[in-house]
């Protein structure tokens, strides 16, 4: 048994046995339970390591379940009827921002969370969470997409809504879940639009066969609109501050690893099934949504009193430069590839930017919370005094967000702001313009809660936080330090598969 | 209820039971399967509900969330038994031994010891599905009384 | 010879659906909207599946020149209806929920979070 053939679906499979018998230790003791979780996330993590590691010296790995060999996609009729996973370089960048945000999570998880307060149904649902992120990350055909797409909605609302004793916790679940559901819906149906012209599900096959009908194209659209509710775009971003400011910390950042693989899908789709009949419109549409998401979300955190939801709009507004930088390297591929390479390297590099910073913000706004059990920016101040490092790593974060050298966010945003320069220098304009709004927004917040006379006597914040958010920290700050030794082992790859790869990831299904 | 409801409740309910247990264990060979038998199964806690009152079910809420926990290990437990191929490839299939008698072509009774590993998971996804659905209906249940935390 | 019908009935109760979900303030009936597109998506899934005069997949000695119905189809309608139920169940528990906080399922009363 070649143990290493099968590393794509046991990275799926392991989180998932380790979610569904989680509850089972939960019973017997606690500290088995997180004994538990340790093996089933340190044993995940090494195997999407494995995957990651494996992908980028080899080339696409492809797992055929249920057939008598990992490599067997087609059938004898040379038709792929089999589900398939097709891991390829920007699946597994995406499968290794999924299990960093995750493993951090979970190791602030361990001190933030109250036993008493469903500490077992959070750390199942995590777990399920991340097991169907690998899972969009990974799959290689349409309908396992929505599976997993389903997977994760129901998995992230529950962590959402799990605090019923709150009153705002359930209302932002049930309106995540409208939007979530609705937006399933909507690639459901696109899905059975594709199936029903061509009598096929693998994405790959299906890539071969699309011509760019009018039935395709409303599936684009029906695809788009799904995805984007879930990516919490504007106009379509009304749960996201919702969600992420009150669902609690451990959870939003599995939450901002989930809003991230929904974009991946999105570029899968745009990219690998529609790639053939690429459309710069298309392209532009993108770029129009990314503006707006990224100009209206900054705009809605200057007017933000509580901590939460004022990060929550930094998070959205950072989806929005994901969007721009994308929809410049589609808008522009077809014509100048090397230019729209930068334009999709800016954009993907940002997600992982993004992960680091937003999560060790929202982790810090946790830990605030915990600490002083509130979050109003009015009732807040002199935090700086008590907690130290938690005030050290919510400025590296908001710095890091904003875009400000040498930290992380920077080196992805130059990148973006260059590539849309090109395009457009209005767009450029107004991303820069966003992004010092941003900045602005963050100084008003760090100055209002951690500065200034001490208002408060603050608990101390436990020591695995600390460690979670300096994980976070060291993150940010590598990736600011070292960004070409990034871009050329892992983001460059993960944006080469999309366009120049996506013949490759077709061959490694299809043959030929 | 009425005394009606309640005695035809009394009839019904395991004979719902039975039904569900027969369409899970035929899943492999008739319509159904370990979703609609359970699903079967779980409307006669249902109908218990209906008649009784939640008090009634309330002791099964902890019995049906291990029930549920268990039928996913299992699942995912069966598609690692056919790593020796590929994750939930069938390897008990025509192996001899348990549900692995061989199928000859051609129309026949119904063999209820073939297909593999399929009925295993059928059982698996039959109790996930009595127990997730019984969760949820006894927690519907008890929504509104003083006692529903 | 029953052509689109399947798929027009699919749109409409799709549309009606929609219509539901952003028309209707309180949230149980929002849910049912919810479910009205999900049956009109899952309709439109079993109806790309069917082909004329058919026979069941399983059929070992069927005639050379049949036409056997892919079942796929029907095993991605069951899927959805699968999820469906899920995703239901959740909502109703988070409606559920909400009314026992604010002692109303109207949406506009409900709304703490806005801005």
């Amino acid at each position: 048994m070649n143990l290493a053939a099968h590393a794509p679906i046991l990275a799926i499979a392991v989180p998932l046995l380790g979610g569904f018998a989680l509850p089972l230790w939960g019973k017997i003791h606690p500290s088995l339970r997180n004994l538990w979780l340790a093996l089933v996330a340190s044993l995940t993590a090494a195997l999407t390591g494995f995957v990651a590691v494996q992908v980028l010296t080899t080339g696409v790995q492809v797992y055929t379940l249920g057939a008598s060999s990992p490599g067997e996609t087609l059938s004898p009729g040379g038709f792929p009827i089999r589900i398939v996973l097709t891991v390829d370089a920007l699946s597994a960048f995406m499968g290794a921002i999924a299990t960093l945000l995750a493993v951090v999570a979970f190791t602030y998880a361990w001190r933030y969370l109250e036993e008493e307060e469903g500490k077992t149904l959070a750390l199942t649902l995590g777990t399920l969470l991340w097991a169907g992120m690998l899972g969009m990350a990974f799959t290689g055909d349409l309908f396992n997409l929505f599976v997993f797409f389903e997977v994760t909605s129901i998995a992230a609302c529950g962590l959402i809504g799990y605090r019923t004793w709150t009153s705002r916790g359930p209302e932002a679940a049930f309106k995540t879940m409208v939007m979530y559901t609705v937006g399933g819906l909507f690639v459901l149906l696109a899905i059975a639009l594709l199936y029903g012209e061509y009598g096929a599900l693998n994405l790959a096959y299906l890539a071969r066969l699309i011509q760019g009908t009018t039935v395709d194209r409303i599936a684009l659209g029906l695809l788009l609109g799904g995805f984007l509710m879930k990516v919490g775009a504007v106009p379509l971003h009304m749960w996201a501050p919702d969600a992420y400011g009150e669902a609690p910390a451990q959870a939003v950042i599995l939450l901002v690893a989930n809003t991230q693989t929904s974009l991946y899908a999105l570029f899968r789709i745009l990219f690998t099934l529609y790639g053939g009949v690429a459309d710069p419109a298309i392209g532009w549409l993108v770029v129009g949504l990314g503006m707006l998401t990224l100009v209206v979300a900054a705009l809605m955190a200057v007017v933000q009193m509580d901590l939460g939801r004022l990060v929550a709009f930094g998070a959205v507004s950072q989806i929005g430069y994901m969007l721009l930088g994308v929809g410049v390297g589609l808008t522009v591929i077809s014509s100048q590839p090397a230019f729209g390479l930068v334009a999709i390297q800016g954009g993907i590099f940002h997600m992982l930017n993004d992960a680091v910073a937003i999560g060790l913000l929202f982790l810090a706004v946790g830990a605030v919370e915990k600490a002083t059990g509130n979050r109003d920016l009015g009732n807040l101040g002199g935090l700086g005094h008590d907690l130290g490092w938690t005030t050290g790593f919510f400025l590296v974060g908001s710095l890091a967000l904003a875009g400000i050298p040498p930290l992380n966010g920077f080196a992805s945003k130059l990148m973006i702001y260059e590539s849309s320069f090109a395009l457009s220098p209005i767009l450029a304009a107004l991303a820069i313009l966003a992004s010092i709004l941003l900045l602005a927004v963050f100084v008003r917040a760090f100055q209002g809660a951690f500065l200034g006379p001490r208002l408060a006597s603050p608990k101390p914040v436990p020591t695995a936080m600390l460690v979670a958010m300096g994980v976070l920290a060291l993150g940010v700050l590598a990736l600011g330090l070292f960004p070409e030794l990034v871009v050329r082992h892992l983001v460059e790859p993960a944006a080469k598969a999309l366009w120049e790869g996506r013949e490759a990831y077709l061959r490694a299904v299809l043959g030929g | 209820m009425s005394v009606v409801v309640r005695t035809i409740a009394r009839i019904l309910a395991p004979v719902i039971l039975v039904f569900g247990g027969y369409v899970i264990l035929h899943g492999h060979l008739t319509p159904g399967g370990g979703f609609q038998g359970g699903a079967v199964a779980a409307s006669a806690v249902a109908l218990v509900l209906v008649a009784f009152g939640a008090p009634a079910v309330k002791r099964l809420k902890a019995p049906f969330s291990v029930l549920e926990d268990l039928g996913g290990v299992a699942f995912v437990v069966l598609g690692f038994l056919g790593l020796g191929f590929t994750f939930f490839a069938n390897s008990l299939a025509g192996m001899g031994s348990l549900f692995g008698t061989p199928v000859p072509p051609g129309p026949n009774p119904g063999y209820l010891n073939t297909a593999g590993t399929l009925p295993l998971m059928n059982w698996a996804v039959g109790l996930k599905v009595i127990g997730g659905l019984g969760t949820v209906l006894v927690l519907f249940g008890l929504v509104g009384r003083d006692d529903d935390r | 010879m029953i052509g689109n019908t399947p798929f027009v009935v699919c749109m409409i109760l799709v549309a009606l659906g929609l219509w539901a979900l952003l028309s209707r303030r309180n949230l149980i009936k929002i849910v049912i909207g919810i479910k009205i597109i999900e049956n009109g998506v899952n309709l439109f899934l079993v109806a790309t599946g069917y082909v004329q005069d058919g026979i069941v997949p399983i059929y070992t000695y069927a005639p050379p020149d049949a036409t056997m119905v892919l079942p796929t189809p029907q095993a991605l309608t069951l899927t959805s209806i699968v999820i469906g139920l899920a995703t239901t169940a959740l909502m109703l528990a988070f409606a559920v929920v909400i009314h026992r906080h604010k002692k109303t399922l109207d949406g506009r009363k409900v709304t703490e979070l806005s801005g």
